[in-house]
């Protein structure tokens, strides 16, 4: 068994486990944490297939970023567990039912699968490695990944793009609201004031006023 | 002595997988060693710069001119008593410090100490420092909310929430130094600063308003004053570590500043050419570690004396100049940097004359 088959079971085994126990445990935030711990191991299972990119990429994104304010609104949730509970018996029929079609639809899917040609010419030249991409200058994973996103699939990066600043803007306007009547600090203006326009030497003569 | 220091520098490849595991171990086990003690170091020159600045003579004690104090302090931590909360989450009590202690190492394994002086020179180098420093904030969140209590839960809040926006701003800068480059691997960039000037070829000249902004974010990341509010002592006793004592504080403490010197090193290496000295001679250049080193204590010295200097920013205001300086600056300098490479081809080319 090599270093390589080791790692591959080890992070298979945590991506799978974790993925059980992010359903399994009863506390919110433990869910998260599993969750992360599921996103690094598939970003280890990236290394293993030679996407080192995309593997830091899930890292920074998913773990760095996006789990991040998920575990922040999670922890701020006040979970009541006995109220959780509560409708439990009367969602078992729905939920019983739903969870029997989703198991069903996988196992019809499982029944007819065929590995296609493609992952078995994948797997037999596997993406390159980083000590080869340095010594035969290949184009690295970064090259190529840029080299197919930016000339055949540029419309659909565009598109994306364009999709996520819709939403972020859509987001900064239900969330945006302008409150009259507060005092803000206005750093420019702070910045800009004169000694002139704020203080006044006043020369007072003893016994009189200004 | 010649020996070890060979077998440890050198990358064996076709040696099977035991004759590249324990050379790689023993790295390890030495760029660790190398840093805990370095670090212990660093920790004393912290305070003796601090002192200096207010005129008092600091740590002084322990050991000539106080050079054993972090030793001591070492020793202190360890012997107390860990105390853990009664409401408290323990396993992910104890196993918050644990995390930040662990990644701070974790990051150190891709930093190019001299040519070829690296445990790891993997290709995405530095996306792999950039994910493994945002990783960073999960101790922080960690402990805070597990320790159950008011105020490192609110501590551990503002720490994510500062963490995030300022990472937004130190992946702008490194994409600009990336652009400037053409390569995410740290060796390269380092390499791509040696063009023969010295120090005029080194990256802070064409990238300066990055520099700036990558250091202060470097502050802002590592929460160090003038940004220490996940800690602020005047609103929240001690932030997120106010449960912790003894060895699991140690190890918070030791990831912090660890993430310090990783941050004054990626400095280094981002903007200010690595390992090469900043006069271009073959005399200079002989010890490169040497060089590497010097930069980075210098860096920790401006760390320091930022600490200081200047006063605690408030929480609105660090947020302000996150969000609204420092990511325009840092999005138009990318656009900018992207902009001129492409309109002056000759001077790309130049740029990255470090390709073979």
């Amino acid at each position: 068994m090599t270093i390589a088959a080791i790692a591959f079971w080890v992070f298979a085994i945590a991506a799978v486990a974790s993925g059980l126990m992010v359903v399994a445990s009863r506390n919110p935030v433990h869910s998260v944490l599993f969750l992360i711990t599921a996103f690094i191991s598939a970003a280890g299972l990236f290394v293993l297939m030679g996407a080192e990119y995309l593997a830091v990429l899930l890292i920074v994104v998913y773990v760095g970023a996006v789990a991040v304010l998920f575990l922040f609104v999670v922890m701020m949730l006040d979970v009541d567990f006995v109220e959780l509970k509560q409708g439990f018996l009367r969602y078992l029929p729905l939920g019983g039912a739903l969870a029997a079609v989703v198991v069903a639809e996988l196992i019809m899917v499982a029944g007819v699968w065929t590995f296609p040609d493609e992952a078995g010419l994948a797997r037999a030249h596997p993406a390159p490695t980083a000590a080869e991409t340095v010594a035969h200058g290949a184009p690295n994973n970064i090259e190529a990944l840029g080299l197919i996103l930016y000339t055949d699939y540029v419309h659909y990066f565009q598109i994306a793009g364009v999709v996520l600043l819709i939403a972020m803007i859509g987001a900064i306007i239900l969330t945006f609201r302008t409150r009259e009547g507060v005092k803000k600090q206005d750093a420019a203006r702070q910045i800009g004031r004169k000694r002139e326009e704020s203080v006044e030497v006043v020369h007072v003569k003893t016994g009189q006023g200004i | 002595m010649e020996n070890i220091w060979t077998y440890l520098s050198t990358r064996p490849t076709d040696a099977g997988w035991l004759g590249w595991l324990i050379p790689t171990a023993l790295q390890t086990l030495a760029l660790m060693v190398v840093l805990l003690v370095a670090l212990a170091f660093i920790l004393l020159f912290d305070r003796k710069v601090w002192a200096a600045v207010q005129m008092r003579k600091g740590p002084n004690v322990v050991g000539p001119f106080g050079l054993l104090q972090s030793f001591a302090d070492f020793f202190k931590f360890v012997f107390k008593e860990i105390v853990i909360p009664a409401g408290a989450d323990r396993t992910i009590f104890l196993l918050a410090p644990l995390i930040s202690f662990v990644l701070a190492f974790a990051a150190w394994a891709v930093i190019p100490v001299g040519p070829g002086l690296v445990i790891a020179d993997i290709n995405v180098g530095i996306l792999y420092l950039f994910a493994i420093s945002s990783l960073g904030v999960y101790g922080i969140i960690m402990g805070g909310w597990a320790s159950n209590s008011k105020y490192p839960f609110l501590g551990s809040l503002r720490s994510a929430a500062q963490m995030v926006s300022y990472e937004v701003s130190i992946g702008f800068v490194i994409i600009s130094v990336i652009l400037l480059v053409g390569s995410v691997n740290l060796s390269d960039i380092v390499n791509s600063q040696n063009r023969g000037l010295g120090l005029l070829n080194w990256n802070f000249i064409p990238l300066f308003p990055m520099f700036v902004v990558f250091f202060i974010s470097a502050l802002a990341e590592t929460n160090r004053p003038p940004f220490d509010l996940p800690e602020a002592e005047s609103e929240l006793v001690a932030g997120y570590q106010v449960e912790y004592s003894s060895t699991p504080y140690l190890l918070f403490m030791i990831g912090e500043y660890l993430n310090i010197v990783l941050m004054c090193s990626m400095m280094t290496i981002l903007f200010f050419g690595g390992w090469y000295s900043p006069i271009d001679l073959p005399v200079l250049n002989a010890v490169p570690i040497l060089w590497f080193g010097l930069k980075v204590v210098f860096f920790f010295f401006l760390f320091a004396m930022v600490k200081a200097i200047v006063p605690r920013y408030r929480y609105d205001q660090l947020m302000r100049i996150g969000w609204k300086i420092f990511l325009p600056l840092s999005l138009f300098w990318v656009v900018l940097v992207a902009g001129v490479l492409v309109a002056f081809p000759d001077l790309a080319a130049h740029l990255q004359s470090w390709r073979p």
